[in-house]
This record gives structure tokens, C-alpha cells and sequence, in this order.
């Protein structure tokens, strides 16, 4: 059979085109990202549709549009796209689909680029819709079919949830037949589309019988495997399977082991056999209890007096992301083992190295603009979320707030409103822009409020990976017709200061942010220049070490990372040619390489 | 079962080299699991892959002192990952040093004289090179990767011959850079030919 290196989105995404998806779209979010760009890469070849969508709730709307006419869609997001996809999501789950619908929903542990550790599993639970949890890419793969048809044996929707862990986990993946459909989707006009209060009740009464008809049907499931050993168990799920395994072979421990891969709603069967067999049992999950409660639940509906023990108290972290070492302690702790400590390595002091913007990031000189143009007090720079959020790392330091997708612009219309007489500046990049600033800069205008949006336009998604959007040339797999301006956006909704700027010309961008500080009213500026990383390279600085005085004014304003002080101040070949520092050399001392 | 750690820092192509090293032990059969740092961390951040090859696998992250080899990309990184070699594991070193923002701006130091003597005190098979002023020679720093790929390959405890390894890089470099990165890949053989004593472990 053949094997293939797949990363667990890719291998997702496989998973998608063997179930014979016809419809795929997605707004992009670390770790699901590749689950819909492999999508899009393969979608002319197989025949189907995929779309970027503007945000997470019109990417979910769309799928779920397509699933009404019976077509098989899929939806993939991170896991605070969910929150933006939630409105849709919740009734969706009572009025369901008549096509499968899937949705990919990746969670992020740790977390490693988020702004939450939220587990989608609880949201599943919330909103009644039944969910996968895999350990690995092949399981994640096989599990993408699985969902197909339980979503439409059911008419729900179905999540697949897996973690940063499987998403970006490659594995030699055995790959199985692409099916095409024979299908012919057409809407049927039914009252079941219209949600009024009245349908609303009736189907609720149906969504929470059929809870149980799915818990059921997951009795049977290949993803939920017991094997039955002694009077200790464990209970585990998703990728703590993995580490739950390592440990328990580096422990030599043999527990009873429920390995569950539909975690809600919880299959009763395996539970309540483990749960009738075991004496005690140890439930070791990541993130939330979504496993464990129910286990609690189940124990006291049938009088069972099993000691269950996780979370709640204290054995397993809620915060944070498990691993063998993590599971391993909570053995050792759980079943009494003598600790096996390895003696600590005195290491050299390193330096940190957080993440922060590339060498000649338009980003960068867009702040460096705004730094300098008020005393810092009197100005607050909302932020928000993007490649510019590192914008908040010293020296630059101008991020004074970041909260959630498009919340820049709101922040500042709501501190404006209490402190008049401070200035308020929200920067906001150009792919947040539409997916939910524009609703912001309309509340602006309309509330006539007293700030400056700055759209820090790339021309791409770029803290994702470069993903295209409404404002660039192309969409998902093709041109895009109707390029969108966020200048002629912003105009259209009645701002009438609006500029637009190229960042890496520092004075005109000083002229600009001046005017634009000192005008009334809802100002828009937008910033252009093309990521680094998609950009035509430029042709490098260097320092001339006769001229340079070792004020080190570049380092200490710009923090760019390829300037670098060995003895004496140096451009390293990460230069990226943007001039920015040649610009505000006080000695005219940097000079472009000839 | 073999496990290797990979670290660098964004941008240095630490994915490459874990894909490399995957595809070319499922040619010979093996099983793997590669786990990557995706995400914020590849803007000028630290980042990690981990890379397991054998039988019977479960989850792709390595416990701590579980690695056989630490392959590091920039010197500071290899010291950070140092945590996850098993006592007498390799360390494959780029020596060569990236100066995070925090060094410039004088928040924080960079001691490459006592991060050498951590390595050195970790395991007596360390093999450090810089092997981004190597790639240079070979035709653009850039290579830097494939070099120290090409000293990973002459190592004994890898289930696949260097062949094989460069048949699995080329998959992924441009028909543009096949050249320099040949050159960078037999640069990092001949280094490790000249190393055979200190790796034979
Ligand atoms: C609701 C939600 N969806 C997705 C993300 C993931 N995400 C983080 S930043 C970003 C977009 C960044 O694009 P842009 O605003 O153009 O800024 P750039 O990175 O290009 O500077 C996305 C999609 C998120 N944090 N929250
Ligand atoms: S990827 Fe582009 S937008 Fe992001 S930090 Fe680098 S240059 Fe700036």
C-alpha cells in the first residue's frame, strides 16, 4: 500500500477529497491553515469549490449553504474562530443539514499562537454538535469519513478537533480512493430552514434526544477502544493517548485503558464497562474535563462508586499542554511510584528570543512614524491581531492594547468617548480589516468618534502564512475580479479624512500621521507596502564604519534584527533593503550596497 | 527507535531537514512522526522539530533526555534544546550565532564561549562547524541546512545511506539552488569524514 509523509492538516485535507467533499472553505488560523490551503491547492484538480472566506461565520454560513442543498462541505478554522462562527454554529445545530457538514477545528494547546487555550470539545458540547478527537494524522484522516456520514445519518453538524499536536504532526499516511459522488443537490424549500421561536423549541427537543442516539452509535466506533486489564484504569483522549502510552511503557505499567475518540457526547458502553470493572480510574485529558465530567455523570446515574480522578482533583493541568514528561509526573503521583529525576544540567544563561517582526517589516516603519510624534502619555495605540501584535516587544513598544480579531478599532471608539482629550491611534492590519474591522469603522463614523485607524496594509495575511484576502489580487484559486480598497471602503462609509501611505518613505509617513493627529473626527490612513516575505528583494544596506559615530540610534529605535553590534554597529545579510534606518541615521552614515 | 531533535530559528529551514530525514526512512520502510513549530514562533523565534523513526509509534514529541541526536541550527538554540539529548547522544552544531533583538538592545548577553563548554560538558560526541560560512562557500548561506544535513547523514545510527537523504532534499529545493545545495550537502560529508572518530559512540 502506499505511504505518504503527510502533516496531520494535509492529511485532513486528503481525508476531505476521498469522502468526496464538493465545497470547501475557511478563514486561515494557526494550527488549521493548512487543512484548507491543501484544499485549495487540489480543488481544480478534483473538481470541487473552495473559498477564503472574509471571516469564520461567513466561511461556516457558506459551507452550511452548500450542505442545505445536500453537497458534502467542509469548514476549517482555528479554535477563536469558532467564537466568530458561533451565532451560525448554534442554531445550525437545530435546524442541521441534509449534505454532510464538517468542521475542522483546531485547537491550540500551550498555546503556541493564540490568545486562549479554549477546548472546542466543551464548545461541541454546548452547542450539541458531536465531536472527534484524534491522536494522530491517520487517525484524524480516517476520522474526516467517519464524520461524513455521521453528519448525514444525523443531519448535524459534526466538529473534528484535532490540536496543534496532529495538525502539524507528519506521519507516513496510507492513503485510500478518492470517491466522487454522484449527487444532485437542490434546495428543497421547506418551513425547516426558517427558524422562528416556534421551530426553535421543537427542534431543541429534538437535538437533545438525539444526543443519546449518537452516544450510542459511538458504542461501536473504531475510534474508542477498551482493553480491560485490572482494578486501575486510565481514561484518555485525543493525543494524550500517545503520551498516556510512552509513559505507562517507561513506568512498565499495564492499567486498564479506554482510549476515547468521540469525546462528546461520551459513549456509554466502554465507559460503563471500564467504569464497573475498575475500582479507580484516572482520567488524564488535554485542556478541559470534557471526558471526565460526563465519566462523573454516568458513574452517578448508575449508582457506581468508582473513584474518578483528573482535573478535578488537581492530577491533571487544565492550563497548558500535556507531554510524556507532564503524564509521567501525574503517574508517579497518582499510583505512588518512586520519582526517577534525572540530575539538572548547569547550562549557560541564554537570551531570550521572542518572536518579532522581520528585517524590513513595513510594520515597523509604520510605528516608527507614530512613536515619536506626541509624548507618549497622550497617545494610546490600540492593537490588534496579526504580524504587527509584535509591534508590542521593545524598543518599539506601541501596542498599548490587543484583545481580539478586529477590537482595535472599537477599543479606541470606547476610550475616546471617556478621555477626549487623549489621543487614540488603532492599528489594524489589512486581513483584519475586512474580517471584522469594517463593522468597528462603521460604529465610528456613525458615533462620530475621535480616532485614527491606521491599516497596516501588506497585501496578505501574513502572520498565517500569506494567505490571499478580499483587498489582493487573488482568491483562494484564482483571480480576484473585485480587488477591494480599504481607502475607498473607508470613504464610502463616510470618513473624510482618508490617506493612503508608503511607510518606508519615514517623512512622508511622519507628515501624514501628523496631519492626521491633529484633524477631528474618524481619520483612516492606510499603509502600504508588501510584506517582506512577498515582496521584490531590494538591494541591501551597509554601514559605513568610518561615518557610523556608535550612537547606536537604529538599534535602540528600530530593533531591526539584522542590525547587529559585534564591536561596532553591522547590517547582516538579513537585510531587507527597506532604507528605513538609512533614513533616520542622524550621521548619514547608512548607505545602500552598491 | 530513533529521535531527533532539530532547533534553529525561524526561517533557518528546520522544516526541510525534518521532512528530509522523514521521507527518506519511509523509503526504508520505518514508521515516523515529525512534529514542526508552525506559527508565531517562525517570525525570528526559537523553534524546535522533533523527528522519530522505528516501529510501533505513538506520538511525535520527545521526552526530555530521550533524543540520540540534537542536530542545532544556531548555537544558542542548540543550547536551549540541550534538555532533550539522552547522556551519550550526539550534538551536530552550526556555531554560528544570531543575535536575538534582546542582545542588540542590551537587554540580555550572548555567551558563545560558555554556551560551547555546556555542549561540550553534555556529551563528548559533538561535532560543532559553521556551517553557514560553509553553505557561503558552497554558493548562499542559505544552505546552511543542508549542510548540517549532510553531517547528520554520515552518522552511524541513521537506518539510511547519505544517498538516500540527498534524493530526499532535492524533492524539495528549487532546480534554481540544486547545485549549491549538492555542494553544501558533500561539504557536510567530508566534515563528518573528518569527524568519524569523535561520533563513532
Ligand atoms: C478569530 C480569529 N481568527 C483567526 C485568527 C488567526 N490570525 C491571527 S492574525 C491573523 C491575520 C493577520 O493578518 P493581517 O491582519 O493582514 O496582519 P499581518 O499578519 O499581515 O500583519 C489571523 C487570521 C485569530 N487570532 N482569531
Ligand atoms: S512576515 Fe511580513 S508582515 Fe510579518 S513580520 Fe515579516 S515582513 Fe512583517
Amino acid at each position: 500500500m502506499q505511504k505518504v509523509l503527510l502533516m496531520g492538516n494535509e492529511a485532513i485535507a486528503r481525508g476531505a477529497i476521498e469522502a468526496g467533499v464538493m465545497v470547501a472553505t475557511a478563514y486561515p488560523g494557526t494550527p488549521s491553515t493548512e487543512v484548507f490551503s491543501t484544499l485549495a491547492d487540489l480543488a481544480p484538480e478534483y473538481g470541487f469549490y473552495a473559498e477564503w472566506s472574509v471571516n469564520e461565520k461567513v466561511a461556516l454560513e457558506v459551507a452550511a449553504g452548500a450542505a442545505y442543498t445536500g453537497a458534502r462541505a467542509m469548514v476549517s478554522m482555528k479554535q477563536m474562530g469558532l467564537n466568530v462562527a458561533s451565532d451560525a454554529l448554534m442554531s445550525l445545530a437545530y435546524i442541521g443539514v441534509k449534505g454532510g457538514l464538517v468542521l475542522v477545528v483546531a485547537d491550540d494547546p500551550g498555546p503556541q499562537s493564540s490568545q486562549t487555550e479554549q477546548d472546542t470539545r466543551k464548545f461541541a458540547a454546548f452547542a450539541g454538535v458531536p465531536v472527534f478527537d484524534p491522536a494522530t494524522p491517520q487517525e484524524a484522516k480516517d476520522m474526516v469519513q467517519a464524520a461524513f456520514e455521521l453528519s448525514e445519518k444525523f443531519g448535524l453538524p459534526v466538529i473534528l478537533r484535532p490540536t496543534t499536536r496532529v495538525s502539524h504532526v507528519s506521519q507516513d499516511i496510507t492513503l485510500g480512493d478518492v470517491k466522487k459522488l454522484e449527487r444532485s443537490c437542490h434546495f428543497q424549500r421547506d418551513p425547516r430552514w426558517v427558524i422562528l421561536p416556534k421551530l426553535a423549541y421543537k427542534q431543541h427537543i429534538w437535538l437533545d434526544r438525539v444526543q443519546a442516539e449518537v452516544a450510542e452509535e459511538f458504542n461501536d466506533s473504531p475510534f474508542n477502544r477498551l482493553s480491560l486489564k485490572g482494578k486501575a484504569g486510565i481514561v484518555t483522549s485525543g493525543v494524550a493517548y500517545n503520551y498516556v502510552l510512552e509513559a505507562c511503557q517507561e513506568l512498565k505499567l499495564e492499567p486498564s485503558l479506554l482510549k476515547i475518540g468521540t469525546p462528546y457526547p461520551l459513549p456509554p458502553k466502554p465507559a460503563l464497562e471500564m467504569l464497573a470493572s475498575c475500582g479507580q480510574v484516572l482520567v488524564i485529558e488535554e485542556q478541559e474535563a470534557v471526558v471526565e465530567d460526563q465519566l462523573i455523570k454516568l458513574a452517578w446515574q448508575n449508582r457506581l462508586g468508582t473513584a474518578i480522578s483528573g482535573k478535578h482533583d488537581s492530577y491533571v493541568p487544565r492550563e497548558g499542554e500535556l507531554s510524556v514528561d507532564k503524564v509521567k509526573t501525574v503517574l508517579i503521583s497518582y499510583f505512588n511510584l518512586p520519582r526517577d529525576d534525572m540530575p539538572e544540567m548547569d547550562v549557560a544563561p541564554l537570551p531570550l528570543r521572542a518572536p518579532g517582526l522581520c528585517a524590513g517589516c513595513p510594520h515597523r516603519a509604520s510605528f516608527l512614524a507614530f512613536k515619536e510624534l506626541m509624548r507618549r502619555d497622550d497617545v494610546v495605540f490600540t492593537g490588534d491581531i496579526g504580524c504587527y501584535t509584535l509591534g508590542a516587544e521593545p524598543p518599539l513598544e506601541m501596542l498599548d492594547t490587543c484583545l481580539c480579531m478586529g477590537a482595535g478599532i472599537t477599543l479606541a471608539v470606547g476610550m475616546s468617548k471617556i478621555e477626549p482629550e487623549r489621543k487614540h491611534v488603532a492599528f489594524i492590519g489589512d486581513s483584519t480589516f475586512f474580517h471584522s474591522g469594517v463593522p468597528g469603522l462603521i460604529d465610528a463614523v456613525y458615533n462620530n468618534a475621535n480616532i485614527v485607524v491606521v491599516v497596516l496594509d501588506n497585501g496578505t495575511t501574513a502572520m498565517t502564512g500569506h494567505q490571499p484576502h478580499p483587498g489582493t489580487a487573488r482568491t483562494a484559486t484564482g483571480v480576484n475580479g473585485a480587488v477591494l480598497d480599504p481607502g475607498e471602503i473607508a470613504r464610502s462609509c463616510g470618513v473624510k479624512f482618508v490617506r493612503e501611505v508608503d511607510p518606508y518613505l519615514v517623512s512622508e509617513m511622519k507628515t501624514c500621521a501628523r496631519e492626521a493627529l491633529e484633524f477631528d473626527g474618524p481619520r483612516f490612513i492606510v499603509a502600504r507596502r508588501a510584506c517582506v516575505l512577498q515582496a521584490d528583494s531590494l538591494r541591501a544596506y551597509s554601514i559605513d564604519a568610518e561615518l557610523c559615530t556608535g550612537c547606536e540610534l537604529c538599534i535602540k529605535k528600530l530593533g531591526c534584527p539584522a542590525i547587529v553590534k559585534n564591536q561596532v554597529v553591522q547590517i547582516s545579510a538579513a537585510c531587507a533593503g527597506c532604507g528605513v534606518c538609512a533614513r533616520i541615521c542622524p550621521s548619514q552614515a547608512i548607505c545602500e550596497v552598491v | 527507535m530513533l529521535n531527533i531533535v532539530i532547533s534553529g530559528v525561524g526561517g533557518q529551514g528546520t522544516l526541510l531537514a525534518a521532512r528530509a530525514i522523514a521521507e527518506a526512512a519511509i523509503c526504508k520502510g520505518f514508521e515516523v512522526r515529525t512534529s514542526e513549530t508552525i506559527g508565531m514562533a517562525q517570525r525570528e523565534g526559537s523553534v524546535v522539530s522533533h523527528v522519530r523513526l522505528g516501529h510501533n509509534l505513538n506520538g511525535a514529541l520527545i521526552p526530555d533526555h530521550k533524543a540520540d541526536i540534537l542536530l542545532g541550527f544556531e548555537l544558542a538554540e542548540t543550547v536551549r534544546a540541550i534538555g532533550k539529548l539522552k547522556p551519550g547522544g550526539v550534538i551536530i552544531s552550526n556555531t554560528h550565532r544570531i543575535m536575538p533583538v534582546s542582545v542588540s538592545l542590551g537587554s540580555a548577553g550572548y555567551r558563545s564561549d560558555k554556551m560551547i563548554s555546556s555542549l561540550a560538558q553534555a556529551t563528548d560526541r559533538l561535532i560543532l562547524l559553521d556551517a553557514t560560512q560553509a553553505a557561503s562557500k558552497a554558493g548562499g548561506y542559505k544552505s546552511a541546512n543542508v549542510v548540517l544535513l549532510g553531517v547528520l547523514s554520515g552518522l552511524p545510527e541513521l537506518p539510511f545511506h547519505p544517498a538516500d537523504l540527498w534524493q530526499a532534499i532535492m524533492q524539495h529545493v528549487s532546480p534554481r539552488t540544486r547545485q549549491i545545495n549538492q555542494a553544501a550537502f558533500e561539504l557536510g560529508q567530508r566534515i563528518i569524514a573528518e569527524n568519524r572518530n569523535t561520533v563513532s559512540g
